[in-house]
């Protein structure tokens, strides 16, 4: 009995993390969608929503709840398990990379050394909800807005790849708590500024965000690949892909900002507590999506192209071998010496 | 040079961080929408809205049902019937605007003799049902008394420019 005890501990206390891990996460997410709309409508001198609860806070929880208690309507022509199963994965898939994001020193649900790989494996997978979307509906929108979000998702993974490559070559670890602690002194943001301006730009194209958001260009293809859902399906998407931002700006914030460190090793800002600076600056990277989104017109599918294949692949391959020789020549690269 | 120039305001993305700047400051100037519901626009004295038909001070209509106002009606709304009355003076006995039809030119209260019929600053006057829409002489009288003191001082402020 104890034994089987002793063995539910650590499992129900794991759970816990978990849920309250997932629970955060939604929260953000869904004030990130109620931030969105306040920060576009500032920007196109509008109010925004205002008049559910206190400065519309709980317009999300309304528009939540909306969805929720709407028909699941899965169309005739469809794949019916594919179809439900596509939001499941997109959505379950942005929840399932926070396991090894560090929001503090040591403060991580599983501190594995290939954090980073997994990290880049978990979002390249996030293009399958949204091919396995766009085939099940039997939609030609939804089709042709999945074809243009893995092409794009695809193009863009290659610079983020050759982008997260320099940044190992700088720290020498694939652990995300090393990379974090190689910033101690300057942050990449500085050192590597552009790869960490292509990072950022890739990661729009990545989570399908203004001014790359082709794939549900709603002029043309209506809504992309997710016409055809309503209800919670729907919902699940929508959550997903917000929680894919959450995610990049997560990342940036780790691999360029310093995530967890105060800009500066000075008295006032250590004490701050390091989640918070980790809070912070991943608030500022979901700020500047939602201002490019405010900015920005889209971007048509061959400039897209252009962009990733003859201007970031090239310029971030030329990066990766500046930043690698010169490491090698002054004698700093890590594991070397 | 020109093109050196052009060439590195390409590639530190010059032209995209400035319209990012002049969204940033839009962010914060005022806002051009008001809480509708809550915070209402100015109107104008001439503003042209939900009708109402107005009484002298004695209590009296003025509504002489002269007809000018059905007569010049472009819509075609407005619908008198007229009789005389016991004490010899010339009254409508029916008095119906159809706010359907209506389209709100102003006209009625341009042509209006006494200043009875007049289009008020009332514009939320929406109904569930399209019957509630056909106005007769009782609900304008009513509209009337309920509004007379923004009617009176819109004609007071309007009065010079006429």
């Amino acid at each position: 009995m104890s034994e089987l005890l002793s063995l539910f501990k650590p499992i129900t206390y794991l759970v816990g993390i978990i849920l309250l891990v997932i629970i955060g996460l939604l929260l953000s997410v869904i004030y990130l969608i109620y931030a969105e709309r306040k920060v576009l409508a500032a920007m196109q001198l509008r109010r925004g929503p205002g008049l559910v609860g206190p400065f519309g806070l709980l317009q999300p929880i309304a528009d939540g709840l909306k969805l929720l208690f709407k028909e699941t309507i899965i169309p005739s022509a469809a794949n019916p398990f594919l179809f439900i199963f596509a939001p499941i994965l997109t959505f379950s898939l942005s929840l399932a990379a926070w396991a090894v994001i560090p929001i503090d020193e040591k403060v991580v649900l599983a501190d594995i050394n290939v954090g980073i790989l997994y990290l880049f494996a978990i979002s390249s997978l996030g293009v399958y909800g949204i091919i396995i979307a766009g085939w099940a509906s039997n939609s030609l929108y939804a089709f042709l807005g999945a074809l243009r979000s893995a092409a794009q998702m695809v193009s863009y993974e290659v610079s983020i790849g050759l982008v997260i490559i320099t940044v190992l070559l700088c720290t020498g670890s694939l652990n995300l708590q090393d990379i974090v602690l190689a910033q101690k002194n300057l942050w990449f943001a500085i050192s590597l500024l552009p790869m960490f301006v292509i990072f950022f730009i890739s990661a729009l194209a990545e989570t399908n965000r203004a001014p790359f958001d082709l794939p549900e260009s709603e002029a043309e293809l209506v809504a992309g690949y997710h016409v055809e859902y309503s209800s919670l399906s729907f919902a699940l998407f929508f959550l997903g892909e917000y929680a894919n931002m959450i995610l990049m700006s997560a990342m940036a914030t780790i691999l360029f900002f310093g995530g967890w460190l105060p800009p500066l090793s000075l008295y006032p800002l250590t004490l701050v507590p390091g989640f918070v600076w980790f809070f912070l600056k991943v608030s500022f990277f979901l700020f500047l999506f939602l201002w490019v989104r405010g900015t920005l017109p889209r971007y048509r599918y061959d400039q897209l192209m252009r962009l990733g294949w003859k201007v970031f692949l090239p310029f971030s391959l030329l990066w990766v071998v500046l930043t690698a020789g010169f490491l090698m020549v002054s004698g700093r690269l890590p594991g070397l010496s | 040079m020109t093109t050196a120039l052009k060439w590195l305001k390409k590639w530190v993305l010059f032209e995209i961080l400035q319209g990012h700047w002049r969204t940033l400051t839009y962010m914060f100037r005022r806002k051009v929408t008001i809480d509708y519901p809550y915070e209402k626009g100015i109107l104008s004295p001439r503003f042209r809205g939900e009708h109402a038909l107005r009484r002298y001070p004695s209590g009296e209509e003025r509504c002489i049902a002269c007809k000018l106002c059905e007569a010049v009606c472009p819509a075609q709304a407005i619908t008198i019937e007229a009789e005389e009355r016991e004490d010899g003076s010339r009254r409508a006995t029916r008095y119906d605007i159809d706010m359907t039809k209506c389209i709100y030119c102003g006209l009625c209260q341009e042509a209006c003799p006494v200043d009875a019929i007049v289009e008020g600053p009332n514009f939320e006057f929406s109904t569930y049902t399209r019957e509630e829409l056909f106005y007769n002489k009782e609900k304008l009288l009513d509209n009337g008394d309920r509004w007379e003191a923004a009617l009176a001082e819109n004609i007071r402020k309007d009065a010079p420019y006429r």
